[in-house]
């Protein structure tokens, strides 16, 4: 089995969300940035206990960016990764960054692609289902629980009120949130042997971007509480229902 | 020339949230000067005409048993090739876990601009901006969808459901449908009354409740007040309450119209995930939770004497409403 595993950067996620020019753009300044939770600890982490099952397997992983993106390559490749792919590109939108992971995946044959549920910075949930198109493959989203039985999957996803089980045959494109796997943290010997990982740069490819950021606001402040006395809570019930008209 | 609506059903009922997209897409082709249809993929017992009261003067339905289970690759081969036979201008999904799965590939084969998670309705001044949330609700990007044909995915509770009057008038649609490649094997429901994403009121606990078998009067009260019931990370870490019920950044966004955390300290990473709910209620011994910050109404206090105090309290207005 030939894995490809999707790794964005994001902020960590106790940044402050600032904006600057004119709310044009994220304020990145003192920013630390970080593997996108979902794409770590569930994409990542599974793919590696997969291999750990079948010693046979290959992970790879992927990044479209610049070379800012190295250091949390690194880390995944701590993490169990055996090499990287970073595309050399600012992302521009989830098209574009799919256009660049598909040529990657469509190179490199590989049976299944692990993305994250979203990144926590864009929400879009968008590029991995776009990788599949693309592709012309199955996406399974969502998935908490994901086993592989030779070139067929059993994946439970996340639907609206309860779980579904999907049976799937690569190759395929698979979302993941939690569930899927448990957080790990990267060892000395995982640190140390991650130097000296393949973390090959190539170029982009052409390709269009369908969208474009105007400008970012931030929600209106908060009025500020309004407390009621621990001895009354019926007051509380009685501003949602007559205030608030919410009950 | 049209808007088209995609809609949404399990066991035989087309989803509220469904509801929502397509009261925004009428909305938007009366901003358009288009009309606004439906289409709908797999059979429901649901009157599709009656969706008409929404706005829709069309329903457009590939009426087969064996489309009632997604399997995405298949429907996004069939939405594509709808989309083009009836020249759809706009195409809206509701941004939950459907919508999620098949809005990207829809965008990724038409190359149609996606902007997944709005909240309003897009502002046509110039070009075609819709604006949706980002950093996991604590701000909004405006994006600019640049292609001829367009796709927004709503976030669930962010637009009002309204009626129109009017009837739609169903037509059958005749495309060829091939074999899944994604088998649906078994299903399973949740525990709860109503799903998380589709609440209007969400009950909350976090690890001030001390232990599951203290979550007797979330539920409670979750059910008096017709409520989904929901958790902080560590208490569904702690296997207190399942994954599903997990909200926050790296769990579940949600934005129903009333949220009642209970033992919560409001870390930001929580925050995240609920902060776009209108009506935040937070109840917390200690008067220096950062979730008061983030509060419309609050009680200081040991939830353990609150929250019987509000179930007493909502039970007599029930009595006496
Ligand atoms: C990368 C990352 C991602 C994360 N993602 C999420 C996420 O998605 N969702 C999430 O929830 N967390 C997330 N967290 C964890 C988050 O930082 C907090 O640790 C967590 O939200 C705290 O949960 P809590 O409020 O239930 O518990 P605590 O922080 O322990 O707070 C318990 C609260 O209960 C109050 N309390 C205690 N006893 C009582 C009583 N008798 N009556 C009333 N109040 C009482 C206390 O005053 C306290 O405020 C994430 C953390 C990281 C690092
Ligand atoms: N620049 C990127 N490089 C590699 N993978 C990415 C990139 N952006 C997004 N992804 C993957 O796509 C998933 C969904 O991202 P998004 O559609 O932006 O929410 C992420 O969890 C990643 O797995």
């Amino acid at each position: 089995m030939k894995f490809l595993v999707c790794l964005s950067k994001t902020p960590d996620t106790t940044t402050k969300i600032a904006f600057k020019d004119n709310n044009t753009k994220f304020a990145t300044d003192g920013v630390q940035w970080i593997i996108n939770p979902y794409d770590e600890w569930y994409a990542l982490v599974r793919a590696i206990e997969l291999k750990e099952k079948d010693p046979a397997t290959i992970v790879h992983l992927i990044c479209v960016g610049k070379e800012d993106s190295d250091p949390i390559i690194r880390k995944a490749l701590a993490l169990g990764g055996d090499e990287a792919i970073r595309v050399n590109v600012e992302g521009r939108d989830s098209f574009f960054v799919a256009t660049q992971i598909a040529e990657v995946a469509k190179k490199g044959s590989y049976d299944i692609v692990f993305a994250g549920k979203e990144t926590i910075d864009y929400n879009g949930s968008s590029v991995g289902g776009m990788i599949a198109a693309l592709l012309d493959v199955p996406f399974v989203s969502l998935a908490t629980k994901f086993e592989l039985n030779g070139g067929t999957a059993t994946i439970t996803r996340l639907i609206e009120g309860g779980e579904e089980s999907d049976e799937v045959n690569v190759p395929f494109v698979v979302s993941c949130q939690k569930g899927v796997a448990e957080q790990r943290i990267p060892n000395m010997k995982g640190i140390m042997g991650a130097r000296t990982k393949p973390l090959q740069v190539v170029e982009e490819v052409m390709a269009d971007a369908l969208t474009s950021f105007v400008s970012f606001d931030l929600p209106p402040a908060k009025a500020g509480v309004k407390l009621v006395p621990a001895d009354n809570p019926a007051e509380l019930v009685r501003l949602l229902h007559e205030e608030a008209k919410l009950i | 020339m049209s808007v088209l609506v995609f809609l949404d059903h399990a066991e035989g009922k087309i989803k509220k949230t469904s509801l929502e997209a397509l009261s925004y897409g009428a909305d938007l082709a009366l901003m358009l000067g288009l009309s606004v249809n439906g289409v709908l993929l797999g059979t429901v017992s649901d009157d599709l005409g009656e969706l008409g009261k929404f706005g829709a003067k069309k329903i457009y339905q590939l009426a087969k048993d064996a489309l009632n289970q997604l399997d995405v690759q298949q429907y996004v081969r069939l939405l594509a090739e709808i989309v083009k036979s009836l020249d759809a201008k706009v195409i809206i999904f509701s941004n939950n876990v459907s919508g999620k799965a098949l809005a990207p590939g829809l965008s990724a084969k038409l190359k149609a601009g996606l902007v997944s998670g709005a909240v309003k309705l897009p502002d046509i001044s110039n070009g075609f901006v819709v604006k949706k949330s980002v950093f996991s609700g604590k701000a909004f990007a405006n994006v600019a969808i640049k292609t001829e044909i367009k796709i927004i995915a709503l976030n669930p509770n962010s637009y009002k459901i309204s009626e129109k009057g009017g009837s739609a008038s169903v037509e059958g649609l005749a495309i060829e449908d091939g074999m899944p490649r994604t088998k649906v094997v078994a299903t399973t429901k949740a525990s709860g009354e109503v799903p998380l994403t589709e609440a209007e009121i969400v009950v909350s606990g976090g690890r001030g409740l001390k232990g599951p078998e203290n979550w007797g009067m979330i539920e409670e009260l979750a059910h008096l007040l017709h409520a989904a019931t929901a958790c902080s990370r560590p208490v569904a870490d702690a296997h207190w309450r399942p994954h599903n019920e997990h909200v926050g950044q790296t769990g579940i966004a949600i934005a129903p119209n009333l949220y009642i955390a209970i033992g919560i300290s409001g870390a930001i990473q929580h925050l995240a995930g609920v902060n776009r709910s209108k009506v935040i209620v937070v109840i917390n011994k200690d008067p220096e939770a950062p979730f008061f910050k983030a509060a419309d109404y609050g009680i200081v206090g040991d939830a353990f004497e609150v929250v019987p105090g509000i179930i007493e309290a909502v039970k007599h207005l029930h009595s006496t409403s």
